[in-house]
């Protein structure tokens, strides 16, 4: 599914409850992280629970994100960030208006300060490493 | 009989709607919510009373000196201390703790002394201890609780010796609820010749405390936690023990006689409370203390006892949700662990059903991985909860698991 397709089925879901367990079943769904990168090292600081961003490059020149989280709707929603910016290239990730995003997802008003802020800390880590990498 | 609707009434907060839902708050464990009584106190301070205290020649501030007075008076009622000169002013538990340790401490404390804490300490009642060792070179002992978070008396007996110099206790655990048999323990460390001080954060919300009959030689406790205001909090000390210790912080309001080269300084409570002290929120937090009273400690004490009997009937119905801590005749705090869910995904939940809950190590990181966990789910009860708050818990976590 892409991030296109995700706002279309999210557009059929009205409420919080119907939106919330639509995105625990993404947390549930998304692939699991080797247990190797369970370290320091790819933590994202700035969320409440503990959030690991593990970055790849392709030969291609696009950009691969796997991720995880111990609290399974922090993981529905960095599904949801994977949708939006993995396997793109550097340009497309730094020109991604992350915002208009979560508005069409109706998601905006959902986010407490501190999870906005946890996503801000991701969206943030991904910019760097597409910058770096 | 205790009318817990008509206490309700008097905390507007509560009848606020809370997303679409009633306000269910049950983290008066982290700070409780204000009386009309005590805001309309303070309102009234700003729009027709306030002044500086100690300095005035005129009446505003002659008025308001004696209400802050007043307020230190309505704390030694409170805790039954021998004199309002035992009573110092300070920020919160927090300050109140750190100055012993910067001031008793740095003075009487040496490095073949010990100081003896218990496993189910407040960060409050941690850090400052460990940093004053790392500064002293004494050795901070911790002695074990029971798996069940109460409380025991091997383990404290093992703990104390002729070399302790202190003791610093929490009376009232703000993760587990236990109570801690205090007027025993104090009377165990002082056969030792161990100072003690009690962190009564929890512990003075909940029960009548007299630190007279507690024979406590410090005891320290945070205004927004007994329904008063933010900022202010109270260090006892016995008056002894207080007049030997240096000051805390210099400045205003704590001197003597004072030239270029030289001060000397005030006696206590003064001494430490150096610069403009909290005015407002010192007499809020007399308004609080009198609130409570009127109400009777002894009736909160039986309301909450009766909440904490039916919250434990209520918790065992749903089935995957573990209580941590269980000691008997524990207070009004309830953390929880639910199989499957994480506490931070339970939050989330229960804040959309309007249930206000904290989640975390609670300030008292090294205690909740003693019991096993990372991060817990707690609900705490204050004087305005009820039967209908606990209910709407319950279907909240019934409802978050359906979710995961
Ligand atoms: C047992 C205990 N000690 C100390 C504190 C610290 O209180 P404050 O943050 O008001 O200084 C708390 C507050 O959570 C507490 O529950």
């Amino acid at each position: 599914m892409n991030i296109e397709e995700l706002i279309e089925n999210f557009e059929f879901l009205d409420g919080w409850e119907d939106k919330y367990r639509y995105i625990i079943d993404l947390g549930e769904k998304l692939p699991p992280l080797d247990a190797k990168f369970h370290t320091d090292e790819w933590k994202v600081r700035g969320c409440q629970s503990q959030v690991w961003l593990v970055p790849s490059k392709r030969p291609d020149g696009t950009l691969h994100f796997e991720g995880d989280s111990d609290a399974m709707i922090v993981k529905g929603l960095i599904a949801i960030v994977l949708m939006i910016y993995s396997d793109k290239s550097p340009a497309e990730i730094k020109a991604v208006a992350v915002d208009d995003i979560f508005a069409k997802l109706g998601l905006s008003e959902h986010l407490s300060p501190s999870r906005r802020n946890g996503l801000i800390a991701m969206t943030e880590k991904i910019r760097a490493y597409a910058g770096i990498l | 009989m205790y009318d817990v609707e008509a206490v309700r009434r008097d905390f507007p907060v509560l009848s606020r709607s809370i997303n679409g839902k009633p306000n269910t708050f049950l983290d008066s464990g982290a700070s409780a919510q204000k009386p009309q009584q005590v805001i309309d106190r303070i309102m009234e301070i700003y729009t027709r009373e306030y002044s500086n205290v100690h300095r005035g020649s005129y009446l505003l501030s002659e008025e308001i000196t004696s209400e802050y007075e007043a307020a230190r008076k309505k704390v030694q009622k409170f805790l039954n201390a021998e004199s309002e000169r035992e009573i110092i002013f300070t920020r919160n538990a927090t300050e109140s703790i750190n100055l012993v340790a910067s001031t008793w401490g740095r003075k009487f404390l040496t490095r073949i002394d010990e100081v003896l804490i218990s496993e189910a300490e407040h960060h409050a009642n941690l850090v400052p201890w460990q940093m004053l060792r790392d500064e002293i070179g004494f050795e901070l002992k911790i002695f074990k609780i029971n798996d069940d978070g109460s409380f025991n008396w091997d383990e404290y007996r093992r703990g104390l010796g002729g070399k302790t110099k202190l003791v610093a206790v929490t009376g009232m655990s703000n993760v587990l609820g236990t109570i801690f048999p205090l007027k025993e323990m104090i009377r165990a460390a002082h056969d030792v010749g161990a100072k003690v001080l009690v962190d009564a954060c929890q512990y003075v919300v909940h029960q009548k405390t007299d630190v007279q009959d507690l024979n406590c030689d410090f005891l320290a406790f945070s205004g927004h936690k007994t329904y008063g205001p933010t900022g202010i909090g109270v260090l006892y000390g016995k008056a002894g023990i207080l007049e030997a210790m240096p000051p805390y912080q210099f400045g205003g309001d704590m001197v003597d006689v004072v030239t270029y080269q030289t001060t000397t300084f005030d006696e206590p409570p003064a001494r430490f409370e150096a610069g403009t002290p909290a005015i407002v929120q010192a007499i809020g937090l007399g308004t609080a203390l009198d609130y409570m009273q009127n109400l009777g400690m002894e009736n909160i004490t039986a309301h909450e006892n009766e909440l904490v009997d039916y919250m434990h009937s209520r918790l065992s119905e749903v089935k995957g949700v573990h209580e941590i801590g269980t000691a008997p005749g524990k207070g009004g705090v309830f953390s929880i662990a639910v199989d499957g869910i994480h506490p931070q995904d339970l939050a989330f939940i229960l804040d959309k059903e309007g249930v206000a809950v904290r989640v975390g190590h609670h300030c008292a990181a090294p205690l909740v991985r003693r019991m096993g966990y990372e991060s817990l789910t707690r609900a705490s009860f204050g004087l305005y909860t009820n039967h209908a708050d606990i209910d709407r818990f319950i279907e909240a976590l019934h409802k978050a698991q359906t979710f995961f």
